[in-house]
């Protein structure tokens, strides 16, 4: 009530959902996840909202059981799909990217899971691996005054710079 | 369990534990009516309350009064919500087009009880269910209230030890207000701050569309966020803005509101111990629960982040034939909080009485669900919920103190008071009420066809796990669930229901009787044959009693669920 | 506790012998083993709800063994079934037997007190008072007149009006030495019924009509026959009851949990689990720890009219004893003379020994006593000296000499008065002479011949050995001594230094003792006092633990809740010590009972359902489900005529601090608990499985 207007006027970004423009077009928050589901953008976790991924309008983790066939069943899917997209990929394939998250709308990965990202990323953009593997660098957030949570990649905040990187 | 958790989790208690003493005595100020810092702020705000609603404040009501106010206070804040909630269509909406979920009349009653007792329990998701109109005048509103009426409770029970031959408890309305205004105000004003500016939006914006980097549409849910965020965890009510609560990055965009937001929690029903032991004149007994209390919220914290810490064995054969250092149960977690966080998470909230959790305990590794599980079927006593949870843990200290006061020869006392009776009567009669609700409605749920419908996500031992998870954090006024479990059905929408009332008013009501019993003696002295209960002797042995009272209801039942399913995932 | 084997330093040789109260042990175990049968009547039984809901569990499992599918197809043998239901059945028959044997005690003391207590004739006094018509004791009425002769059984109580008598009273008090009896005194004029009068005769008048005598109490209380239970034993027993009814849910819930996942239990199994949890060791065993409580102190030859005096002297916080004795010996007794005026103490040990010559009591016994150790001389020709007597009036006795010499001693004021009515004057070192002696806690006489005094004695109070070590224990127990004495502030001071007691009040009235009584229990304490006075009679009813003696009078014992036949006021530090025990036992076994559950547990759950693949929990490594249970079963009935030895003789008190006998106990009941059954099932196991049962 109050509060509403001392927030708005002192964090007036924050306070309207944090959106982030491009070219002067809306296209997201800093803290929404996206769906990326082309092999040139580094995907985000499984989402497990409905009816589509990512639906930020009714948030929703998946609710299987560590015990749940589904979620095996989904696993197995997740993990096929990231292999086909870059069949050469022989790494173990990190957890989070495998995983639905708790919200539907985790805009992170980890650090690991980028990493996993980095060549399929190059080679379909035609950049050099390094590159992109120093902007993910750039993009990781370390943990909040050194041991608050856990290291993370915002991944549109990393797709756009890698939109930028391209362009330039 | 990595260094940063460990440290996570270190500070995080070592942070509680010097809050206590000075949030304890400042809300004992507040409640002996003395001076505090707001007072010339908010003195002639608490007049100008009274003149309006009437409040004689120099009006003493005696448990049966007290507990009427509380009552019909609560049962007046369902009413009004019930209302709201059945009208929000028609009163001033906002993006009627994404609320996809009818307000049922169960629903709708589901709702404004559990947000009457604390429980805020979420049979409906936020936001495709809420109007900003109903987020704020009415669960908001709620928030603050029944946050207050709890705190009320508490501290009519602490006096209930603190008088002696009186049956006067205090009055309720005076209670209520002084909780409101010089407790819960000042801090969800200051704690919605930090939030706003770590992220928590806070507005009242329609649901914005935007065209994702592919192309794709998405609508982005916004509203006042914040404003409900913090007084949600203070209040130890829970109840999500959004549906994945605590989990949805903007309730929660960051690490740090992470911890702020479950010190919100923790805080005030640790430092009440502090307020007790003050009010009681014995410092140290105060100490003491917050020892028991730290002692057992510390040990929930290692055994759940041990068990999330390892791989879900399934998915670990899958992603790799190497794991090391395994990654940890992800599902159902955001990456920002991590294990550590989001286990921080689920104690924080299953022992604070609060709804707001952060991860999707539902998909916990068995043995790790079961660590919030168990941390509500021990009653709400690790800190609990605001105000209650200190009687909670006085009671098992009761039962406790009457084992221990017999085996030392002498007729049990607590502080003073006997425990006689009147007084085991009213104990017995507290202890029962949980048992006999959880168990009777989880029974009733897998026979029925209406409980069963509700498991559309899991099934077996997990099935099983799941409405047992919904009643007991219905009884213990908690909120979380396990989300797998479709509970918006006319079933589960009553049942809860009654769970929530029996478990905020039934219990409730007793304390304040308890209270009322222990008020009308004498305390007598203390002496080389009175049995200390502010020993490391009797703390073990109140931990003890508090596992075996707990563990004795719900053995056989947790034997069927979570250790069950986890017998099988290891195989 | 081994407090009645310990040799009592106060007790009288003849009081030790009262091994009459120990009953022949045989005679009670083979009454008591048929009792068990009696007591399997429903409609007592269902007093007891644990043993309530055996018994239900009981009937169920037998129906089940009769037809295994009473209630549609069940898993589940019909051996089964039919052990489970015999162990059922013993577990209770176990639980009477412990009351059974408890209560056999006290009937076997009731016995040998009815026995005393045949009709016998009485001669009664009519109207006039000269003739007496013979009637049946039983006709006799409060306010009737009898006379008793020589060899009667007194019939009824009563109080003397005329006579003097001796009377053996051996048959309530165990005390074979006559007692005399004489209209007058407090202590000496009441007769108790059932008592025989050995010589000379009595005019009594009858204090209470047929079946309300003093025997019929003690022969209602002994037995158990009006046994209320106690306030504390109400609360454990709502405690256990609750237990009882948490477990019934937790049973009746489990099968529709079982069958959800897919694990169906059968019925037999449900009320195996639900016996084993509900807490029938305490269940079986409260009663008998509060008959045996009550026995106990009966040992110590003490009445208590109900378990709720014995449970509060348990829980006392405050003693008020008098000083005389109960602190001190009855007597104070010659200690020092003090010569003043220029005399020395050969001169003073004369005179004062001259004085006291015809003085019988023991204070003038030990003046002469001391004043022949120290030399005196029998300078003073007693021959036709006559005695001058104490009285109030004059505070001083003496002798008057045949030759006119004039010898007194007595109170220092008095003796002063005497001397300066005479013209003599007091010597200038009188004073301190005096206030030296009340320094020291003695009472100081002055001693004169004719105008001239001599010198003081110092007469000392004698506290009682070992009264220093019992306070001390009393104080570790948290209980406060208060002594009262009508002595000066200064005197009561050193005793109570002496003694070890925590207060005194100096010069005491008798309201004085309800008061003090009052304060205390106005901060919530409980109080306990000794008494035999009529005086004593209100604050005997005041104090919630009232102990009269026996020699005390009639109102004094009726005030009371608790009458010591030993008439030995220390006593009551037992009582409280047996009150103690009684809470201890209680809180012991129920601690003990509810801790048992944990491995009881961990015994039958994976058993239950070892369909839900939960053998994993079995961490005993029991053989097989069947044994499991039955093992457990096994246990639980076993387990109560094992602990009926300590239900009877309580758990042992040892005088430590609150925390340190909490440690020790939850370690030895708690903890205990928790390993003994573990260990005992398995071994059961072992067994069950050699012999083929399961």
């Amino acid at each position: 009530m109050l509060l509403a207007g001392a927030a708005g006027t002192i964090f007036p970004f924050q306070a309207r959902g944090s959106l982030v423009a491009r070219d002067g077009q809306i296209i997201g928050s800093n803290l929404i996840g996206q769906e990326f589901t082309s092999p040139r953008y580094f995907w985000g976790r499984p989402s497990a909202t409905s009816p589509t991924a990512y639906n930020a309008a009714s948030s929703s983790g998946s609710n299987l059981s560590a015990t749940n066939k589904g979620l095996v069943q989904a696993v197995r899917e997740r993990i096929a799909r990231l292999h086909a997209a870059d069949p050469t990929n022989t790494a173990p394939v990190p957890t989070d990217l495998v995983t639905a998250s708790g919200s539907g709308l985790d805009p992170h990965i980890t650090p690991a899971g980028a990493a996993y990202q980095v060549e399929r990323v190059a080679r379909v953009r035609h950049l050099d691996p390094k590159r992109i593997r120093a902007l993910v660098e750039q993009q990781t957030e370390g943990r909040q005054l050194g041991f608050l949570g856990e290291p993370r990649v915002n991944v549109l905040r990393l797709n756009l710079a890698l939109d930028a990187l391209e362009r330039s | 369990m990595s260094w940063p958790n460990l440290l996570q989790y270190a500070v995080f208690l070592l942070i509680v534990a010097l809050l206590v003493k000075p949030t304890g005595t400042y809300l004992a100020l507040v409640f002996e009516g003395e001076k505090t810092l707001l007072d010339p702020l908010l003195r002639p705000v608490e007049r100008l309350l009274f003149r309006l609603f009437g409040i004689d404040a120099t009006e003493q009501m005696d448990w049966k009064r007290y507990a009427l106010c509380f009552t019909l206070f609560g049962l007046l804040g369902t009413l009004l919500l019930y209302s709201l909630l059945r009208f929000q269509s028609v009163l001033a909406g906002s993006s009627s087009a994404y609320l996809t979920t009818p307000l049922t009349p169960d629903l709708a009653a589901n709702t404004a009880i559990s947000f009457a007792t604390t429980t805020t329990w979420q049979a409906y998701g936020g936001e495709s269910t809420m109007t900003y109109l109903s987020q704020m005048v009415g669960l908001c509103a709620q928030n603050f209230l029944a946050g207050a009426a709890g705190l009320a409770l508490g501290i009519a029970f602490i006096r209930g030890l603190v008088r002696q031959q009186t049956e006067m408890l205090g009055n309720f309305w005076v209670d209520i207000v002084r909780a409101t205004l010089w407790v819960l105000l000042p801090l969800s004003l200051l704690g919605g701050i930090v939030l706003v500016w770590q992220g928590v939006p806070l507005n009242f914006d329609a649901y914005t569309p935007i065209t994702t980097l592919e192309g794709r549409q998405q609508i982005i849910a916004q509203g006042p966020v914040a404003a409900l965020e913090f007084i949600k965890n203070l209040g130890t009510n829970g109840g999500g803005f959004f549906n994945v609560n605590a989990a949805h990055p903007y309730e929660n965009p960051t690490p740090l509101t992470n911890f702020l937001e479950m010190l919100a929690i923790v805080v005030l029903p640790a430092a009440f111990t502090h307020t007790f032991g003050r009010l009681i004149g014995r410092p140290k007994e105060g100490w003491v629960l917050f020892g028991v209390m730290t002692a057992l919220f510390l040990a929930g914290l290692l055994a759940c982040g041990w068990v999330e810490q390892t791989d879900n064995p399934r998915i670990a054969a899958l992603v790799s034939s190497v794991s090391s250092p395994p990654s940890g149960n992800l599902e159902g977690k955001e990456i920002r909080f991590g294990i550590g966080g989001s286990v921080l998470g689920a104690i924080a909230t299953s022992n604070g009485a609060t709804g707001s959790y952060n991860s999707m305990h539902d998909s916990y590794l068995p043995l790790g669900g079961a660590v919030p599980l168990v941390n509500m079927l021990l009653g709400e006593i690790i800190y609990g919920g605001l105000g209650t949870g200190l009687y909670s843990i006085i009671i098992v200290q009761v039962v406790a103190l009457f084992l221990a006061g017999l085996m030392v020869g002498s007729v049990p006392e607590y502080l003073g008071k006997r425990i006689g009776v009147a007084e085991v009567k009213l104990v017995a009669l507290y202890t029962l009420l949980g048992p006999m609700v959880v168990l009777i409605l989880t029974a009733l749920a897998v026979v029925t066809a209406g409980g069963k419908a509700g498991l559309t996500t899991n099934d077996g031992f997990h099935g099983l796990t799941e409405i047992l998870y919904a009643y007991i954090s219905s009884f213990a006024n908690n909120g979380q669930n396990f989300a797998g479990l479709s509970a918006n059905s006319t079933f589960y929408n009553l049942t809860t229901s009654f769970a929530m009332i029996i478990g905020r008013y039934g219990q409730g009501v007793v304390a304040l009787a308890l209270a009322a019993q222990f008020a009308k003696q004498v305390r007598r002295p203390f002496t080389s044959g009175s049995l200390p209960t502010a020993t490391v002797q009797f703390a073990g042995f109140l931990i003890a009693t508090i596992f075996i009272v707990g563990g004795l209801s719900y053995f056989p039942v947790l034997a069927l669920g979570p250790f069950a399913e986890h017998i099988r995932l290891s195989r | 506790m081994q407090t009645s084997t310990k040799p009592n330093p106060l007790k009288t040789p003849e009081s030790s012998k009262l091994q009459r109260r120990k009953v022949d042990g045989t005679g009670i175990y083979r009454r008591a083993i048929a009792e068990s049968f009696v007591k399997l009547n429903p409609l007592t039984l269902y007093k007891n709800p644990v043993m309530f809901v055996v018994l239900v569990g009981t009937l169920v499992t037998f129906a089940l063994t009769i037809n295994p599918d009473l209630f549609g197809s069940q898993p589940g043998t019909r051996l089964i079934n039919g052990l489970i239901t015999g162990i059922l059945f013993v577990t209770i028959l176990f639980a009477n037997f412990a009351e059974a044997v408890a209560e056999g005690r006290g009937k076997a003391q009731a016995d040998a007190l009815r026995r005393t207590k045949q009709d016998t004739l009485a001669r009664r006094i009519l109207p006039g008072g000269q003739k007496t018509e013979e009637v049946s004791s039983t006709q006799l009425r409060k306010g009737d007149f009898v006379r008793v002769i020589a060899g009667d059984l007194i019939p009824g109580d009563g109080e003397v009006l005329e006579g003097v008598a001796s009377v053996d009273e051996s048959a309530i008090t165990g005390e074979s030495a006559p007692v005399i009896k004489e209209p007058g005194s407090d202590v000496a004029s009441t007769v108790t019924g059932g008592t025989r009068i050995l010589s000379d005769s009595l005019v009594l008048r009858i204090t209470s009509n047929p079946g309300e005598g003093f025997i019929d109490r003690m022969i209602a209380l002994v037995e158990g026959a009006k046994r209320q239970k106690t306030p504390n034993e109400i609360a454990l027993t709502v405690l256990l009851a609750v237990l009882t009814e948490i477990f019934l849910i937790v049973v009746a819930t489990l099968p529709p949990f079982a069958n959800f996942v897919g694990a169906p239990v059968s019925i037999a199994t449900l009320i195996a689990l639900l016996v084993a949890l509900i807490p029938t060791t305490i269940g079986g065993l409260l009663s008998a720890i509060g008959i045996a409580g009550m026995d106990r102190v009966a040992q110590f030859n003490v009445i208590a009219t109900s378990g709720k005096a014995v449970e509060a002297a348990g829980d006392i916080g405050t003693l008020i004893l008098d000083k005389t004795g109960t602190i001190t010996l009855g007597n104070r007794l010659a200690d020092e003379f003090i010569p003043v005026g220029g005399h020395n103490g050969r001169e003073l040990a004369s005179v004062a020994r001259a004085a006291s010559m015809f003085d019988d009591t023991p204070e003038g016994k030990s003046v002469v006593k001391l004043a022949v150790s120290q030399g005196a001389t029998n300078g003073y020709n007693l021959d036709g000296a006559e005695s001058v007597q104490f009285t109030a009036q004059t505070r001083m006795s003496g002798t008057d000499l045949s030759n006119g010499v004039v010898l007194r001693k007595g109170a220092v004021d008095a003796i002063k008065r005497y001397v300066v009515d005479q013209g003599g004057e007091t010597p200038p070192d009188l004073d301190a002479a005096t206030e030296r002696v009340s320094l020291l806690g003695g009472t100081p006489l002055a001693v004169c011949e004719g105008k001239e005094i001599f010198g003081v004695i110092y007469l000392k109070d004698i506290v009682k050995p070992g009264i220093r070590q019992r306070f001390e224990e009393l104080r570790r127990m948290g209980i406060k001594t208060i002594m009262l004495t009508g002595d000066n502030r200064v005197t009561a001071s050193v005793i109570a230094a002496e003694a070890g007691v925590d207060e005194f009040i100096a010069e005491a009235t008798p309201e004085d003792k309800i008061r003090v009584i009052k304060e205390n229990q106005a901060q919530g304490k409980l109080v306990a006092m000794t008494g035999d006075g009529t005086n004593d009679a209100p604050a005997l009813a005041q104090a919630d633990v009232g102990v009269a003696m026996n020699s005390g009078t009639q109102a004094a014992k009726e005030a009371a809740n608790m009458v010591d036949l030993d008439s030995d006021p220390t006593k009551l530090l037992d009582v409280v010590t047996i009150g103690k025990q009684l809470l201890i036992t209680r809180g012991a076994l129920t601690t003990f009972s509810i801790a048992n559950d944990v491995s009881k547990y961990f015994a039958i759950i994976p058993a239950m359902f070892s369909a839900a693949g939960i053998g994993a929990l079995n961490v005993m490594g029991l053989t097989s489900p069947n044994s499991a249970i039955l093992s457990a079963l096994i246990f639980n009935a076993l387990i109560i005529p094992a602990l009926i030895p300590l239900a009877l003789k309580g758990v042992e008190f040892k005088p430590l601090s609150a925390n340190q006998l909490l440690t020790r106990n939850i370690l030895i009941y708690g903890v205990g608990g928790l390993i003994v059954p573990f260990i005992c099932i398995k071994l059961i196991d072992i067994v069950v499985t050699a012999i083929g049962l399961a």
